[in-house]
């Protein structure tokens, strides 16, 4: 991963964030608290924000400040999971980026995103099938891992990124939640997507557009 | 949206502002990172943190002061603080003895109450509350929330630190109200978080959400509107089966705690006091102590929780115990 593309797609995903309040919105007042929105439009903003200042800093760095700042700038439940989730990528990028220059690229970028969902699941001690954005996260980086072990371009990566995240959003309509603000629900969770999936999906689709734009 | 606000994005911080200079004899404000002080530090005794999204006030800064906390981290309305603000908190209060975080069993505040303990130079300890039981299910495996019961909780553990207590006694102490401490709460009306705008949750005119949590999520069903003793019956058979699961007696002295909304006149929640002692009363409950009014709100919801703490001698102690904070306040 360069520096020049996380930035890009931290910009793509804090526009794809705004341009999708209406849909976020409804999906969490209509099963959490109605704050989901407000906090993802404040940490991207507030990522979006730092361009400048992170353009000349070397990738591991980039996404440690980047976890940094949604740490101190979202709070609630979603700071410390997508915190998490930049920290564990900036880890695995400093530690294994120098060792594995023979490996594929694609195949490196999937592993760093894997260990991202992996550092995720660890702090919100979650797992799939529990209506929550792993729902969306964990096939997406599966998928991911997978296509790139079979040599796929990056173009044919993201098609079927982008469609396992729709796959993964649409799988949380008929959950019971058992993590996060939906929890006390019970079946009245049934019916609706989660909002965390939801925009984990638009998240994704925004980064894999801008590859597909290219 | 009607409500007292000049531009949303500023509510908060003119909130605290006012908070602030009204209480400028008991705590200080500090910005970026926010969080709450006493006026004076505190020496020689454990160091009690609190923190959550605001929108409950007067929790937790409200709670500032001699006999309860020494310092709190508010979030933004219904949104966990960051670590920074605790981490820079325990450096502002930290004086000799560690610190003790009371964090409300919510899945943001306790994340970030951990990332803040991770990183914390101090010992430190943590004290989860969760007396909300409303949501019994086992297989919600984020577990039951802490509610109203947290105040009882940050009075109790504030005085024993007082005394010079150490960190383990204090956490001791809290983990024990916390167990003898049930609530559960009914709303009538949403509440309407100010950066959204509008309602967080549709309720008729003819319904009420029994079991709803503190940021009008919620809990365990949707009912039909009757009279209050009904409504009041059916809470406190909760909060008496909740002991029962627990094989906690109840055939002692309690704390009675009912704590409004936001937006449910105290007439009515003398109302709901009315009815819940009298029936706590049938099942052998001496109700020993008493708390009616706005102690942990939920924006301008309208609703009321009931809070039954089963006292002992050591809790007794330490919620007669003097008390000075802008929200709590008595001598001893």
């Amino acid at each position: 991963m360069k520096t020049t593309f996380i930035l890009s797609a931290a910009l793509a995903i804090h526009a794809a964030i705004v341009a999708h309040e209406n849909d976020i919105e409804s999906l969490d007042r209509a099963i959490g608290d109605g704050d989901h929105y407000i906090n993802m439009k404040r940490g991207s903003e507030a990522v979006a924000g730092m361009y400048n200042a992170l353009l000349p800093l070397p990738p591991d760095e980039v996404l440690l400040q980047i976890g940094n700042k949604l740490l101190s700038s979202i709070g609630g439940a979603s700071g410390p999971l997508f915190a998490s989730f930049l920290l564990g990528m900036a880890r695995y990028d400093k530690e294994h980026h120098p060792k594995t220059t023979d490996l594929n690229a694609n195949l490196e970028t999937a592993a760093a995103f894997a260990y991202g969902v992996q550092s995720m699941m660890m702090r919100g001690k979650a797992n799939v099938g529990e209506k929550t954005m792993l729902d969306v996260l964990v096939p997406a980086s599966t998928t991911f891992t997978i296509a790139a072990a079979h040599g796929k371009n990056m173009a044919e990566i993201c098609r079927e990124v982008k469609n396992a995240a729709d796959k993964g959003l649409e799988y949380t309509r008929d959950l019971v939640a058992t993590k996060g603000r939906a929890a006390g629900l019970g079946e009245r969770a049934i019916g609706h997507l989660d909002p965390g999936a939801k925009s984990c999906q638009v998240m994704i689709y925004a980064v894999c557009d801008l590859i597909l734009k290219k | 949206m009607k409500k007292f606000i000049n531009k949303v994005d500023d509510m908060l911080s003119e909130s605290l502002a006012g908070f602030a200079t009204a209480h400028a004899d008991l705590v200080s404000l500090h910005l970026n990172p926010n969080f709450l002080t006493r006026k004076h530090k505190a020496s020689n005794k454990v160091a009690i943190i609190s923190g959550g999204g605001s929108g409950h006030e007067p929790l937790h800064a409200g709670y500032i002061g001699a006999g309860m906390l020494d310092a709190a981290c508010p979030g933004h309305v219904f949104t966990s603080p960051s670590p920074d603000q605790m981490l820079a908190a325990a450096e502002a209060v930290h004086a000799g003895k560690g610190i003790l975080f009371v964090v409300k069993n919510y899945a943001g505040d306790v994340m970030n109450f951990e990332m803040a303990a991770e990183m914390l130079p101090f010992e430190h300890a943590t004290v989860l509350t969760s007396d909300d039981c409303a949501v019994l299910n086992s297989t919600y495996t984020t577990g039951r929330r802490g509610v109203a019961g947290t105040v009882i909780v940050e009075k109790c553990v504030g005085s024993l630190a007082e005394t010079g207590a150490n960190l383990q006694a204090c956490k001791a102490l809290g983990d024990k109200v916390n167990n003898r401490t049930a609530s559960i709460g009914v709303a009538l009306t949403s509440c309407t978080v100010p950066a959204a705008g509008r309602p967080t949750f549709d309720i008729a005119d003819f319904e009420l959400e029994l079991g709803v949590g503190i940021h009008g999520e919620p809990g365990r069903k949707r009912a039909s509107m009757r009279p209050a003793d009904d409504i009041v019956s059916e809470m406190v058979e909760a909060i008496l089966a909740d002991f029962a699961a627990k094989n906690i007696n109840t055939k002692s002295e309690a704390l009675l705690l009912i704590n409004g909304f936001g937006a449910t006149p105290l007439m009515e929640l003398y109302l709901f006091y009315n009815t819940a002692e009298k029936l706590f009363s049938k099942h052998g409950i001496t109700v020993a102590r008493s708390l009616v009014g706005n102690y942990i709100t939920a924006l301008d919801m309208a609703g009321a929780s009931i809070t039954l703490c089963l006292l002992d001698d050591e809790i007794k102690q330490h919620w007669d115990s003097a008390v000075h904070t802008p929200a709590l306040r008595w001598a001893r």
